[in-house]
């Protein structure tokens, strides 16, 4: 089922997380370059690109896990630099964080690992930890026999929705998807589309998804931002080279969108055999 | 013509006073890098030390980095210390023999074994690293030096000594077991000199340097993991740099601790060193 989700009306005037002329160096290598997006309340950004263009290093920047090397990022207004560490430990209680590997901890079982920010953050008692954990799981699909499994035992689609329970579990306004379907077969790739459309209609979710596959993008997405490597731009060149809705990306004329969204190597090959590129 | 740069001579002078000043701004910059990074090591530490006093250590955190260090590391260190210990009896036993000393085989490699040995093998099996799941804890509002290097560095302070006590006594078995089977070495006479030479400061003295590896290799371990560049290649780059640096540290501190120890051996033994020969 390819159906689009309904357009939310998007009010630039208060964006829940919005990054402002964000520039990131790592040592000479400039990554993102004047990098402005601003996310609305309760929307979904796809945030697209080929492998290398920074736009993971652009999400771990929106919950300050990277620190830009200029600009800034704005959560509910308010600058991140401007957060004490301890506060920033408080937000980050509002955004969930999936990572692309899951990056559930391998000494815990799936159950600890969910119970993980339950444990951290809050006081409730074991048995209401223990219902939360069963509750999530069901969420996202997992039989309630892997609770006491242990990260290694799962296979990658049902790592990655563990790890997706685990940053559902404070309830939070904010979900942040780093390729959530890297690895995965078409089917689960749905799959994990239709769960991050499940986890929006949550009252209102706002989902940040970095993705390079098309299939989750049209699936999922309100707008999408798509960003080229630095590397292939020109130095004066905007790094997001599109900001507008799936079906606007796919009426698009540009040479490098169009590259991208129907997967051609176009001379990469060449390119690749000569040093050129990444 | 002449003051175009690109004849030979032109390039030549230009070209060596460039090198002069290169050689010098890269002398500088290195010695900057090494000073910041003592400076940096030296900051993780503090903070490392201040989460184990600011909150009180969770049991479900503590035992599976224990279990790591501690547990999984042990056939390593045993095995390694059973080599060891056979390795020397077969290196000994030639020089030994030509001085007619062969008996007194068992002092020596028990001595290197509890003094030396042991204790630095035990540390340099142990060189890990932390892994990807600094960003998840950060993620999620937790305190990556709480839950990753303190349980990391109490793992290390505490079993790294007691994983010497293993490597010493497989290192003596095997010693053993090598001079008695195959050279032949009575077993009177093998204990008998060994009780006489090697006495219990030998073997705490492995123990107490043993503290100082177990702390040196957690704390520069985890602030290389801390510090990894991103990517399966940077992660795979910090796990190399800890593993050398570490034992490069362990070789220095064993080496300044050594002389320290003897200093305090002599003045609790004033009769002077004792001759092995």
């Amino acid at each position: 089922m390819a159906s689009s989700p309904p357009a939310t009306p998007v009010d630039p005037a208060l964006p829940v997380l919005a990054a402002e002329r964000l520039t990131v160096h790592f040592g000479l290598v400039t990554v993102l370059r004047d990098i402005s997006v601003a996310i609305a309340p309760g929307e979904t950004l796809v945030i697209l690109g080929e492998s290398g263009c920074g736009k993971t290093v652009l999400l771990k920047c929106l919950i300050g896990l990277i620190r830009p090397s200029s600009g800034e990022v704005r959560f509910e207004g308010r600058s991140l630099a401007r957060h004490s560490e301890r506060s920033l430990a408080s937000l980050r209680t509002k955004c969930g964080f999936v990572f692309q590997g899951a990056a559930l901890f391998d000494s815990l079982s799936i159950a600890d690992n969910i119970a993980f920010p339950l444990r951290e953050h809050t006081r409730l008692a074991e048995a209401e930890i223990a219902a939360i954990v069963d509750q999530l799981l069901a969420e996202v699909g997992l039989p309630p026999q892997v609770r006491s499994r242990k990260p290694m035992e799962l296979s990658g689609g049902m790592r990655k929705r563990a790890g997706l329970a685990r940053a559902l579990a404070l309830d939070p306004p904010v979900v942040l998807y780093d390729e959530p379907t890297t690895g995965l077969d078409p089917i689960m790739t749905d799959v994990i589309g239709e769960l991050i459309l499940k986890v929006r209609a949550r009252g209102g979710v706002t989902s940040v998804v970095v993705t390079h596959d098309m299939h989750t993008a049209r699936k999922v997405a309100d707008r999408i931002v798509m960003l080229h490597p630095l590397a292939r731009l020109a130095a004066d060149a905007p790094q997001i080279v599109f900001s507008g809705t799936p079906a606007e990306l796919d009426r698009s004329r540009d040479p490098r969108i169009r590259q991208f969204i129907e997967g051609r190597a176009g001379n990469r090959l060449v390119e690749a055999a000569a040093g050129g590129g990444s | 013509m002449a003051t175009d740069p690109t004849t030979p001579v032109a390039r030549l002078r230009g070209g060596f006073s460039d090198w002069i000043a290169d050689r010098v701004a890269d002398l500088g910059a290195f010695m900057l890098d090494r000073v910041a990074a003592v400076g940096d090591v030296a900051i993780f530490t503090f903070r490392t030390l201040a989460w184990i006093v600011a909150r009180r250590q969770r049991r479900d955190v503590l035992v599976p980095a224990f279990y790591q260090i501690g547990v999984l590391s042990l056939p390593v260190v045993a095995l390694t210390g059973l080599f060891i210990g056979m390795v020397l009896a077969v290196q000994s036993y030639a020089q030994f023999r030509a001085l007619g000393l062969q008996t007194r085989l068992g002092s020596v490699i028990n001595l290197s074994l509890v003094r030396e040995l042991g204790p630095v093998l035990a540390a340099t099996m142990l060189a890990g690293r932390v892994t990807e799941q600094i960003d998840a804890l950060e993620s999620m509002g937790a305190n990556p030096v709480y839950y990753l290097v303190v349980p990391r560095f109490l793992g290390c302070l505490v079993l790294i000594p007691t994983l010497t006590v293993m490597a010493d006594f497989m290192g003596v078995l095997g010693g053993y077991l090598y001079s008695h089977l195959v050279l032949g070495i009575d077993y009177h006479h093998y204990w008998n000199n060994s009780r006489e030479y090697v006495d219990a400061f030998d073997f705490l003295m492995g123990i107490f340097k043993s503290f100082f590896f177990g702390a040196a290799i957690a704390l520069v371990s985890c602030h290389h993991g801390f510090h990894s560049g991103h990517g399966a290649e940077g992660v795979g780059r910090a796990a190399t740099n800890a593993f050398v640096h570490s034992f490069v540290l362990i070789l220095i501190l064993d080496l300044f601790l050594g002389m320290w120890l003897n200093n305090v051996h002599d003045f609790f033994r004033p009769e002077g060193p004792r001759r092995l020969l």
